[in-house]
């Protein structure tokens, strides 16, 4: 078996110990990067930015609305990657992130449609409508759903996971559907505005907000995965002398600090 | 790739493969079901369904605007720049409806004009300061660019007018809106 | 300061759009510590009745 061409830190990260240890140390660093980045952000979209000549200040929202909704898109496409791996190679590893990415796309999923329908209210005038880009990601919703759903339905977790992931690469194909919707169709929603590769339609005080806050929603992505993962690892090797050896090390406590 | 692995891999790859292509296949096959709105040239071609309700997108015609005094039913006109089409709605018009906005509305056809029982406006996608949305109209003023919007091509078979509904559309002439203006105030309108 | 918290008119859309966004978020940060916590005890408490099965058999082994 042909293990050259995995990079050995790969290798290492994927032991559960290691991972353990490794999560436990990022963790509070990242989640620390990513308040600060949020306040900057947030400071940044609600003080600094101008209101819109068109919506007012009610295009605020669109500071929360829209990362939320690229980290809707973005955490999917990880779980589905994760969960990719997962059914062919069996890592366990792969398998916990996948799981346990579900609940935070469905947490940013759930944010982009209520924060899309308080905008849509006053502007539009309508708090929903059943046009392909709405649809679309509230059929991505349903797909996070499902794949948690699924996931816990199995007695076997190794077996849920593997089951859940399925679901979750199957539902891969909404994800192009939700991005390009606003192309493809007529829809109320309007189309992009922030182009990566070439020019957004938004000014630059009103932009530079916007991608902070990316940034702050992708590293608590990351904090709070991190932290999920090893939670769902001590549970899934509990058996195993390393987990021993951890629960023995921290004392018993009842009301203990959450780690 | 060890071969257990690699089979995984492919029947994986191969259910995938299937989803994608069903998908893809009923919606294309649902196309005219999944139509979300119809222009005015599609409606004047007889496309839109008849005697049931439908969404009729298009632009507030310049001018066309005009309000019964006393009760809350506005007349106004929707185009595409090809066909107008005169709707009649009562009721409260959300804030961003305005001459040369895109709008969609819901309602059905009535000897000749179009009975409204929701409006709804649509905004484009770019966002800018009141001052810099002065600064682009004056400067197209100064040039004679007209304002508006490039009107959609009139749409094929079970394709509604896709991109061009959504491209982005320059403000027509209009004042940057005032702090504490109502929620659901009736648009002043503007011309 | 009023007029900001006011947001032109849309504060009644605009704070509630971004109370759910820190609701929801801080949901997703806590709920996997309340699981961490009681998974800890759990294991807390299998890894002392292992021990106390340990314990006791070598003197049951004694008296039989």
């Amino acid at each position: 078996m042909s293990r050259s061409y995995i990079p050995h830190w790969i290798h290492w990260l994927g032991s559960p110990p290691n991972f353990y240890r490794f999560a436990g140390a990022w963790r509070p660093w990242l989640m620390a990067a990513a308040l600060a980045a949020g306040a900057i952000g947030l400071y940044g979209g609600l003080v600094l930015a101008p209101p819109d000549y068109q919506q007012g200040d009610a295009y605020r929202i669109i500071f929360i609305h829209v990362p939320s909704a690229w980290m809707s898109l973005a955490i999917y496409a990880g779980m589905a990657v994760a969960g990719l791996i997962a059914l062919v190679w069996r890592v366990k590893l792969a398998e916990v992130i996948a799981m346990e990415s579900a609940p935070i796309g469905a947490a940013f999923t759930l944010v982009t449609l209520v924060t899309g329908s308080l905008w849509g209210k006053p502007m539009w005038g309508t708090w929903w409508t059943w046009d392909a880009r709405l649809t679309s990601e509230l059929v991505l919703l349903f797909l996070y759903l499902g794949v948690i759903g699924l996931y816990h339905a199995f007695e076997d977790r190794r077996r849920g996971a593997r089951a859940a992931s399925l679901l979750a690469l199957v539902g891969v194909v909404n994800l192009p559907i939700v991005h390009y919707s606003v192309q493809w169709w007529n829809t109320l929603h309007q189309g992009s505005t922030v182009d990566l590769f070439g020019r957004s339609s938004i000014a630059p005080s009103m932009l530079w907000p916007l991608l902070v806050m990316a940034l702050a929603t992708h590293l608590y992505y990351f904090a709070s995965i991190l932290g999920r993962a090893r939670t769902d690892l001590l549970s899934l090797e509990s058996g195993k002398q390393w987990v021993r050896e951890l629960v023995e090390e921290q004392p018993a406590q009842r009301q203990g600090a959450p780690t | 790739m060890n071969p257990v692995r690699k089979r995984r891999l492919i029947i994986t790859l191969l259910i995938l493969g299937a989803v994608a292509i069903a998908t893809g296949l009923s919606v294309f096959a649902l196309q005219r079901n999944m139509t979300y709105l119809y222009s005015p040239t599609e409606v004047d071609a007889g496309k839109a369904p008849d005697g049931h309700a439908f969404r009729l997108g298009g632009i507030v015609k310049e001018g066309s605007i005009h309000r019964t005094p006393g009760s809350l039913t506005t007349d106004f006109v929707i185009t595409d720049r090809f066909q107008s089409i005169p709707v009649q709605y009562t009721g409260i018009l959300p804030d961003l409806f305005r001459v040369g906005q895109s709008t969609i509305t819901t309602g059905k056809m009535e000897n000749g004009t179009f009975v409204a029982t929701t409006v709804l406006a649509k905004h484009d996608e770019t966002y800018m300061p009141p001052q810099v949305e002065q600064a682009i109209a004056k400067a197209r003023e100064e040039h004679r660019i007209p304002p508006g919007d490039s009107p959609p091509p009139p749409a094929g078979e079970g394709q509604g007018g896709g991109k061009s509904a959504n491209s982005p559309r320059p403000p027509s002439g209009h004042l940057p809106p005032q702090a504490g203006q109502g929620k659901t105030s009736d648009a002043a309108v503007q011309q | 300061m009023m007029d900001w918290l006011a947001m032109g008119g849309y504060a009644a859309y605009v704070w509630p759009a971004y109370a759910v966004f820190f609701a929801v978020l801080a949901w997703d940060w806590l709920a996997p510590s309340f699981r961490k916590r009681k998974l800890m005890r759990e294991l807390h408490g299998r890894i002392a009745r292992e021990q106390t099965r340990n314990t006791r058999v070598p003197r049951a082994e004694a008296s039989a």
